[in-house]
């Protein structure tokens, strides 16, 4: 046996088992869902296998015509696509502060931002709710100050997203945030010295040195944070159930409650690979558009 | 030998002081309680079933009963009544008991029971110009517009959460709507009888006599209550105690129970048939064992240990009788209403459908849908979920039919 064929033979040897890992914990699950989506798999099936039946594409089909389907489809873009932007660019914003020379007790800074990262969820939307709470809640106290609201904040279907979307915003751009510090310390000094040389201002430093210096993070954030937000899940399981009249049901919600609380798996693992498609479309789509800034 | 039993939620720290009583009875045996919250309970049940890890026994709310006999999870216990002295179904609350019965065989034996009922605010119903609460819907609405027209701004008759199934459901029934139509094939809510139910529930929310509001709309609803928010609400047993609890002195005293009031008076003013049972899971060894417990549980003297411990309403009339719960001032209410309960359709996709309701209910409280489009859509949505039953059924009876024929046959 020659060195090389050895050589790649233990490098199969070594990667064995986390293949193995992967295909029996995740490949052999993704594979047994997928082939559960053509089935009627529900609560009378698990009392007798011969209670499911072979649909084919019909689960599929009554998905897209259930008007829940569509309106959680709605919703998770509605998410993704307003709170995603917002959560980089106050993460953008909270990582220039912190890290601006001006600012001390940087340290303390960085923690206290990144704090509600790291915070139980459930805890924080207990403390959320009397925020926007619509009779005693400080936000809507606040409001009235510059004698706005009342808003309902959480029982209304207009309001409800909106809020739900502040709260994520707050609980994860400290993620974002030291993930920009980092790419913004690595950004060469002789950079923005050159640039002053040549008469640049603040502005122009940030628009033609800073942010095209951290066009990788963007897309590793951007991309991370999208994934994560079209996941939208926790936040209105604990706070609003995904009412009022649906307003806050996303994609998993939707998944969670026919496969879990109902018990019809077929539904559930159909709507799981239609979020599939959807994650995987959007990522193609920001991996597209990066290569051809790039 | 061990028996497993898991309890729901706060009724599992009563249980396991009545365990210990039962242990000393039975020297050898260890009865192990689970405690489970209420809101996991269900699919923790389903997944142990799924991964064969089922307790011995367990606690089950009676409108899941139908559910886990159509997976084939629960032992029927109708050879265990037949022998005992101390399980008679004589002894228990008709309506109750019947709700776990399915198809005519015993799955359940019920432990507390539960239905929903009026707490209202005796000072502001007496201001109104009542000394009593009335007993026909008519004489109902009058005593809100009154409570209404002397209210102030923000201040209601009634709190009816708008994300709960059970008031137009408890409405309906009053109407004498059966829900389902067909044996449980079909949804039955755009006829007439639920139509009419559904108008008058949907009109105290038009007329202003309710807010539009679910229970995340209110934060502190025993504060709201004694603010006078609402004069109202319609709720279960376990507020009793809460109210006691929570309300402030000089509340109380000022608040009473009330059976619910019907269409055409009192009779007609049913209610939930709710409350939790006893289970055997068919999985168990030690079934003789579990039932020997539930005996023990049953027993007059140790339900009434646990109403003391935990506040639950006993479902056997004669421990009522014995405690004098029966003219309890709170309590009364529930002794009357608990003789006028009925069961949900027992079919296990109930507490789907109810999920419909509440869908179609907020459609129409909340985005101004129709009625009659609001009851439509309801029975189309109910109608699908209801899609493999009827399959199910169809299935069942033509395979009936096949083994008839070929019987006859030969």
């Amino acid at each position: 046996m020659t060195f090389e064929a050895e050589r790649s033979r233990a490098a199969r040897l070594f990667i064995l088992p986390a293949v193995a890992l992967i295909a029996l914990f995740f490949l052999l699950p993704v594979l047994a869902a997928f082939l559960l989506s053509f089935t009627d798999f529900d609560i009378y099936a698990i009392g007798n296998l011969a209670n499911a039946r072979i649909v084919g594409l019909h689960n599929y089909t009554a998905l897209f015509a259930n008007p829940v389907f569509w309106t959680a489809v709605k919703n998770t873009f509605y998410f993704a696509l307003v709170g995603g932007p917002l959560t980089v660019i106050v993460s953008l914003g909270a990582a220039l502060l912190v890290n601006a020379r001006a600012v001390r007790f940087k340290g303390l800074f960085r923690t206290i931002y990144f704090v509600p990262f790291v915070t139980t969820l459930v805890a924080v939307a207990i403390v959320w709710r009397y925020l926007y709470h619509p009779q005693y809640g400080l936000l809507n106290y606040m409001l009235g100050w510059f004698g706005l609201g009342p808003v309902d904040w959480l029982g209304d279907p207009r309001w409800a997203m909106p809020a739900i979307i502040l709260l994520a915003v707050w609980k994860n751009f400290g993620y974002n945030m030291l993930i920009f510090i980092a790419g913004l310390q690595s950004v060469p000094e002789e950079l923005y010295e050159a640039a002053r040389i040549d008469g640049a201002g603040a502005v122009r430093q940030f628009r033609n040195v800073t942010l095209p210096m951290l066009a990788p993070t963007f897309f590793f954030v951007g991309v991370v944070t999208m994934i994560g937000y079209f996941q939208l899940f926790a936040e209105p399981y604990v706070m609003t159930q995904g009412g009022p009249l649906k307003a806050t049901t996303s994609l998993v919600l939707f998944m969670y409650t026919e496969g879990f609380r109902w018990w019809r798996m077929g539904n559930a693992a159909a709507i799981a690979f239609v979020l599939l498609l959807i994650i995987l479309a959007w990522t193609l789509v920001q991996l597209r558009l990066e290569r051809r800034r790039a | 030998m061990t028996i497993r039993f898991w309890a729901l939620g706060a009724e599992a720290d009563a249980v396991r002081t009545l365990a210990r009583d039962f242990e000393h009875l039975h020297p050898g045996v260890t009865v192990e309680v689970q405690q489970i919250p209420w809101t996991a309970a269900h699919e923790k049940l389903i997944t142990a079933y799924v991964g064969d890890a089922m307790p011995d026994m367990a606690q089950l709310g009676n409108t899941w009963v139908p559910e886990f006999v159509a997976i084939g999870a629960l032992t029927p216990l109708d050879s265990f009544t037949t022998h005992s002295t101390v399980v008679d179904s004589a002894a228990y609350f008709p309506g109750i008991w019947a709700t776990n019965e399915i198809h005519g065989v015993l799955y359940a034996v019920p432990w507390y029971v539960d239905t929903r009922l009026l707490f209202y605010r005796k000072d502001i119903l007496a201001r109104a110009g009542y000394d009593s609460m009335p007993g026909t819907w008519e004489g109902w609405r009058r005593a809100m517009e009154a409570i209404r027209s002397r209210a102030g701004p923000r201040q209601y008759a009634i709190f009816l959460p708008t994300n709960e199934w059970n008031q137009p459901v408890i409405f309906g029934m009053q109407e004498g709507s059966p829900l389902l139509a067909d044996d449980g094939r079909y949804g039955a809510f755009s006829d007439s009888s639920f139509r009419r139910a559904f108008t008058f529930y949907l009109d105290l929310y038009r007329s202003g006599l309710a807010p539009v509001a679910g229970y995340n709309d209110v934060a502190n609803i025993y504060q709201e209550f004694t603010r006078g928010t609402y004069a109202m609400w319609i709720t279960g047993p376990w507020n009793i105690g809460e109210f006691k609890r929570r309300l402030p002195d000089s509340m109380q005293g000022k608040w009473a129970t009330a059976p619910l009031p019907g269409p055409t008076g009192d009779s007609s003013g049913v209610s939930l048939a709710g409350g939790s049972s006893f289970v055997i899971f068919r999985t168990s060894p030690h079934q003789a064992l579990a039932w020997s417990f539930i005996e023990f549980l049953s027993q007059p003297a140790q339900q009434l240990k646990f109403y003391q411990l935990s506040g639950d309403l006993p479902s056997r009339e004669d421990a009522w009788h014995a405690s004098g719960l029966e003219t309890d001032v709170y309590a009364h209410a529930f002794w009357v209403q608990l003789h006028r309960v009925r069961a949900t359709p027992k079919v296990p996709e109930w507490e789907d459908i109810t999920s419909k309701v509440i869908d179609q209910s907020e459609a129409a409280i909340r985005g101004g849908v129709p009625v009659s489009r609001a009851l439509a859509t309801l029975d189309r949505d109910v109608n699908v979920i209801l899609d493999k039953r009827r399959w199910l059924m169809a299935r069942d009876s033509s395979r009936l039919a096949d083994s008839a024929r070929s019987a006859a046959a030969q």
